[in-house]
């Protein structure tokens, strides 16, 4: 008994430091210390989120801004994922549009806001695509350097035992590639968020980004701070999505073995 | 010489039913014949516990192999019986892993012509398998999948029961379900045996295979490996650095330096070997044949490190 009280004390580990500060901010609001105006507290917070749960408009929002989210993910990281494979594979395919592609890269994507206004206005083709294209680079990059890493020995030992393309690319260099893949993923469903964010924020009639500055206009703080908190709770729920993913398809990497490593991940 | 094989075959189930009612399979008697061409006379009577006529010969004629301007192999001749066991030794850098490269097709020979059972070497042998010095596992399939690998283009109708017998041969059949990265190095060379042995190999090349391994494994494996050759017959060519791993196991070793074979020595001893005094006596020869030579060169302006 003892012991398992002990577990759950040891697995509730990570959530110590946001109670704790959930808890001084409500203390802080109701003593009057924080003013309502600077930043309302918890408690008013989520009697936002349950007027707009009830009203319906906090399940549009979170549905329509998901949805951009994971078309734009899908169409760059399928795109970035394609050619990092082609340039990781075909050396004549890298030197035709690697360096193109490192050029590009460069350029920070949200500095594409304006142009993106002026092809698209506020409609749903501009933040897909500013999603799309912020997804695209750490996709490519990671699978490239992915497919450049395996270790070519394997290679050889494929070949030796006559694995020929296809299932040299399926047996060996695509599993070795993976772990790099997976990393690019995870990165790319950070930056997925984020763009979306200040699209939505700049440019949109509807989603999450919409409704923050929507409320600001009438400086609904409560309404604002809910969306601030959704999008951390979003970006965590796609963080555990990638780590299911790392454990799922990473389970022969000692790294992520279920029990007896030392490097157990959470 | 179909019908050789599929006896040969008939031979190694009848062996892996018996190993699978609990008989040893690293300690079994040592068998009528020592050698697979000796045997040969005599097997049709005893085909159950001769080894099978399943080897390859090799013949090389004026092979030689540079890289650029470095010459590293010299109008190499060479004939290998089928079923030999022929050890290469030497120092680093003389040839020997690019020779065993050449066989396995990995490289093209610059010049002259290289043949495994009376064909010229053009790619990959389907009947050869490579042994690397380290066990290059994939770490993303389980032993057992690993185990199956070997089995590539071969169309077996069942893979999963040759790869979990030969799995068997090795002793590691209650591990098949297991990770790579969980087992010992020794451990792993035994999944990579096993992974060459599961496609019954006419040609079994090994690089160094048991270099990164300790004093104690090592003479484990070398038992192991000699027992699997005994059993199955195929022809067999290892590389080595180590002089008493060649006798050992070599029906025949051959030195090279600088690209040319400069001894070729049958050992004649009775298997399983016992390191006595005729052992020691071939190994002093080949020692002294190097060392030899490396007193001439010591003379010379620069000493090189030998690694025999």
């Amino acid at each position: 008994m003892q012991k398992i009280k002990r577990k759950w004390l040891i697995q509730a580990l990570p959530w110590y430091i946001p109670l704790f500060i959930l808890v001084a901010w409500q203390m802080l609001g109701s003593t009057g210390l924080m003013p309502e105006r600077t930043l309302p507290s918890p408690l008013e917070v989520f009697q936002a989120g349950w007027k707009l749960t009830t009203n319906g408009e906090l399940a549009a929002a979170i549905g329509i801004s998901t949805w951009r989210a994971l078309l734009g993910f899908v169409i760059g990281g399928l795109l970035g994922f394609i050619l990092g494979l082609l340039n990781g594979v075909i050396p004549l395919s890298e030197k035709l549009t690697d360096s193109t592609i490192q050029m590009i890269r460069n350029v920070p994507h949200l500095a594409m806001i304006p142009l993106v206004i002026a092809w698209f206005g506020i409609g749903e083709e501009g933040r897909i695509f500013l999603v799309a294209l912020g997804v695209f680079f750490p996709m490519y990059i990671n699978t490239l350097h992915g497919i450049r890493s395996v270790d070519p020995s394997l290679i050889e030992m494929g070949q030796v035992y006559g694995l020929r393309h296809w299932q040299l690319y399926r047996r060996v260099i695509l599993p070795g590639a993976l772990p790099s893949i997976l990393v690019g993923f995870r990165f790319a469903l950070g930056i997925m968020w984020l763009t979306l964010i200040v699209a939505e924020t700049i440019a949109a009639n509807s989603g999450i980004g919409y409704m923050a500055m929507n409320a600001r206009e009438f400086f609904q703080l409560d309404v604002v701070v809910l969306s601030i908190l959704l999008y951390a709770l979003l970006g965590k729920l796609s963080d555990l999505m990638a780590k299911g993913f790392e454990r799922r398809w990473l389970r022969w990497h000692p790294h992520f073995a279920k029990e007896g490593s030392p490097f157990k991940s959470a | 010489m179909a019908s050789a094989l599929r006896q040969g075959r008939l031979a190694i189930q009848e062996r892996l039913r018996k190993e699978a009612h609990g008989e040893p399979y690293l300690d079994a008697p040592p068998e009528e014949a020592s050698h697979p061409a000796e045997a040969d006379e005599s097997r049709k009577g005893v085909l159950q516990d001769s080894p099978p006529l399943n080897g390859v010969a090799i013949e090389l004629d004026a092979v030689s192999k540079q890289f650029g301007s470095k010459q590293v192999l010299r109008s190499l001749q060479l004939a290998v019986e089928p079923g030999s066991f022929v050890a290469i030794v030497g120092q680093s850098g003389c040839g020997k892993s690019t020779l065993l490269r050449l066989l396995s097709g990995l490289d093209q020979a610059s010049s002259g012509s290289l043949r495994v059972a009376g064909q010229e070497v053009r790619g990959i042998h389907p009947a050869a398998r490579f042994m690397f010095q380290d066990s290059r596992l994939l770490p993303w399939n389980t032993v057992l999948d690993n185990v199956k690998l070997g089995l590539t283009g071969s169309g077996s109708d069942d893979p999963e029961r040759r790869a979990y017998e030969a799995l068997k041969l090795v002793g590691l059949a209650d591990r098949a379900g297991e990770w790579p990265s969980v087992l010992s190095g020794g451990q792993r060379q035994r999944v990579a045996l096993a992974r060459a042995l599961v496609g019954h190999p006419r040609l079994l090349l090994f690089d160094e295979p048991l270099g990164a391994l300790d004093a104690l494994t090592r003479i484990e494996m070398q038992r192991l490996i000699e027992h699997l050759w005994r059993q199955q017959g195929f022809t067999a060519v290892m590389v080595t650095h180590d002089v008493s791993e060649a006798v050992a196991l070599a029906d025949r070793v051959i030195l090279i330096e600088e690209g040319q074979i400069a001894l070729d020595l049958r050992i004649a001893l009775a298997r399983p070997r016992n390191r006595d005094a005729g052992f020691a006596h071939f190994e002093q020869v080949i020692l002294d044949r190097v060392l030899a030579r490396d007193d001439r060169e010591q003379r010379g302006p620069h000493v090189p490190l030998y690694d025999i």
